[in-house]
């Protein structure tokens, strides 16, 4: 999946004309997980939706599996079959009588029925750890957790090569979340591209191959973890928490240590041990040093 | 796409015109006004007036012309049925015969005003809303209606009723469209197929919309309540409505101008039946 120069404005030609991305570039391939971050209103989800041909580019250029996104293509329904989104809070799109009903709609739509439809279901259950006796209830009756896991299962379902998350932990807990990303890895591994929106900094630093940072619009940086975490520290983003070792960081550096944070952790804890009063950070004799 | 975009038939449009910082009390008049006006005088020559005062709108709301034009574009299909309907059934002198249909001389000229004092109608009608904030606008609209609570008019339930739903309007097109849109990246289709299968195909739009519009409108209750909104009950106002000397003013200026065309409109009529 290849974005370049992406500009989109909402309600263009209007009063009240938005400019929501502004010469935007990624580009994403299988087996790769990506995180898109940024403050709220930077224009995430604007992105995400470009991803799908749900909005088709203004300016510059979306292809997807040599498919380009503009408005007279043929296939745009065969690419969001292949690029699946969840939407954020994607409990809310839910309509149907019981989970399995809900989780059958997006492969019947692409024409899937019985013994296939049967098997794109189970995928789609297995994948996110679902119980299987869940699969009669009402949607509407499970727990939040459940309710998010079968509109995951639910896009899922339609096997697609690409998945993109529009937030995917709001609203969960710890270990939602963390069942979240091993679901994920998991994907990802399988072959999948995952595309994550969020604006938690620290898990999409921990988990993704590459981050690309919105602001206002703009793609300020785009690289591995390392790389962002370096950027940040020298440029914070405004509406964006920063994750602790940045904030650890940018706190030695007030004090003259100055560190490279793509350099390895060896590295570090050696720049860090150089300006200690005492040798050895995990030395025995702890307890007499302070920074 | 935006599958919902162009819905701007009065929308509000922030600004600080002469027109934006008026008391809704007095657009509201005039609007009321200019209405009474154009039911009275909306002959050719009264048009041309119209059309003057219509010139004059951009430099007093700071919104284009174009924009103000555009407000018209929802209503143009019924400008035009009502042209229609007034150039084929207007008795008179014939100019065009097509079998039962005939076009008369009468019938041209009506048409003609008629689509043009409901164009006029539309236009100063959105231009009330495109100038006014939606919770002014309820607010004048409550303090107009007010004498008739005395008997017994729930003249401030309306008002919030109004605020409420004004309000939710765009919230429900917006839900919409991202349920629309959440629903089409999993492969809804709602362009193909026959009737009743298109008409099937929405029933995973409307389902989920109807939950949410019950559940905002069960936060908004317990929000309202929490905050101990009491129907009925007396409330002061943050921001109260103020009426100067320009609001005067502009209703007596409006007024002056709205007399103008109808005397034309008389003298004009009346030298017609002179010749
Ligand atoms: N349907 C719409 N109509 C008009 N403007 C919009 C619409 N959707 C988004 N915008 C505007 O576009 C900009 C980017 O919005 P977007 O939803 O992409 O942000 P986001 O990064 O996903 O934010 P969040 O973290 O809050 O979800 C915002 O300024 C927003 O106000
Ligand atoms: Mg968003």
């Amino acid at each position: 999946m290849i974005i370049e120069h992406l500009s989109y404005s909402y309600n263009s030609g209007t009063p009240s004309e938005a400019l929501a991305l502004k010469d935007v570039s990624v580009s994403v391939s299988r087996g790769e997980w990506v995180s898109i971050v940024g403050h709220t209103g930077s224009g995430k989800s604007t992105l995400a939706q470009h991803m799908n041909a749900l909005l088709i580019p203004q300016s510059g250029l979306v292809e997807i599996d040599g498919v380009q996104v503009t408005p007279k293509a043929k296939g745009l329904r065969e690419l969001r079959r292949k690029v699946g989104l969840v939407f954020q809070y994607p409990e809310q799109q839910f309509f149907a009588e019981t989970a399995r009903d809900e989780i059958a709609f997006a492969p019947a739509n692409w024409g899937a029925s019985g013994e296939e439809l049967e098997q794109c279901v189970d995928y789609a259950v297995s994948s996110v750890g679902l119980e299987p006796d869940l699969l009669g209830a009402n949607p509407f009756s499970l727990s939040g957790g459940q309710q998010r896991r079968v509109a995951m299962a639910s896009v899922i379902a339609m096997k697609p090569d690409y998945l993109v998350l529009d937030e995917p932990t709001a609203g969960l807990d710890a270990p939602g979340i963390n069942e979240l990303i091993r679901l994920l890895k998991k994907l990802r591994s399988e072959g999948l591209a995952v595309i994550q929106v969020t604006h938690d900094l620290q898990s999409a630093l921990d988990h993704s191959d590459r981050l690309l940072v919105l602001e206002n619009g703009m793609s300020v940086a785009g690289g591995a973890p390392e790389e962002i975490a370096q950027y940040l520290l020298e440029n914070p983003v405004r509406g964006l928490v920063m994750p602790p070792l940045v904030q650890f960081a940018a706190g030695l550096r007030e004090r003259g240590i100055t560190l490279d944070l793509t350099s390895d952790i060896g590295t570090i804890i050696k720049k860090i041990e150089e300006r200690r009063p005492c040798a050895g950070i995990a030395g025995e004799r702890q307890d007499t040093c302070s920074f | 796409m935006q599958f919902l975009s162009g819905i701007s038939l009065g929308q509000f449009i922030p600004g600080d015109s002469l027109l934006h910082r008026l008391d809704p009390r007095c657009k509201i008049i005039s609007t009321f006004l200019l209405i009474t006006g154009l039911f009275m005088a909306s002959k050719i020559p009264d048009l041309v007036l119209w059309g003057i005062f219509l010139l004059a709108l951009p430099a007093l709301s700071g919104i284009s012309l174009k924009t103000i034009l555009k407000s018209a574009r929802p209503i143009l299909f019924l400008v035009a049925i009502t042209a229609l309907l007034n150039l084929f059934w207007t008795p008179g002198r014939a100019v065009f015969q097509a079998g039962f249909l005939k076009v008369t001389e009468e019938g041209l000229m009506t048409a003609f005003e008629m689509g043009m004092r409901l164009f006029f109608l539309v236009v100063f009608a959105s231009m009330l809303m495109m100038t006014t904030n939606p919770m002014a606008f309820s607010d004048g609209l409550e303090r107009l209606l007010s004498p008739l609570s005395k008997i017994g008019f729930p003249s401030s339930e309306m008002a919030v009723m109004m605020t409420i739903a004004l309000r939710f309007i765009p919230t429900l097109f917006e839900e919409t469209d991202r349920i629309l849109k959440a629903q089409l990246s999993r492969g809804a289709d709602f362009e193909s197929g026959g009737l009743l299968k298109r008409a099937r195909s929405f029933i995973p739009v409307l389902i989920p919309l109807f939950i949410l519009v019950f559940q905002r409108a069960e936060n908004l209750a317990i929000a309202m309540e929490s905050r101990c909104y009491v129907p009925g009950m007396a409330r002061t106002r943050l921001n109260p409505l103020v009426w100067s000397g320009k609001e005067t003013a502009a209703i007596l200026g409006l007024l002056a101008f709205i007399t103008a065309v109808v005397l034309l409109d008389r003298s004009y009529f009346l030298g017609f039946v002179a010749i």
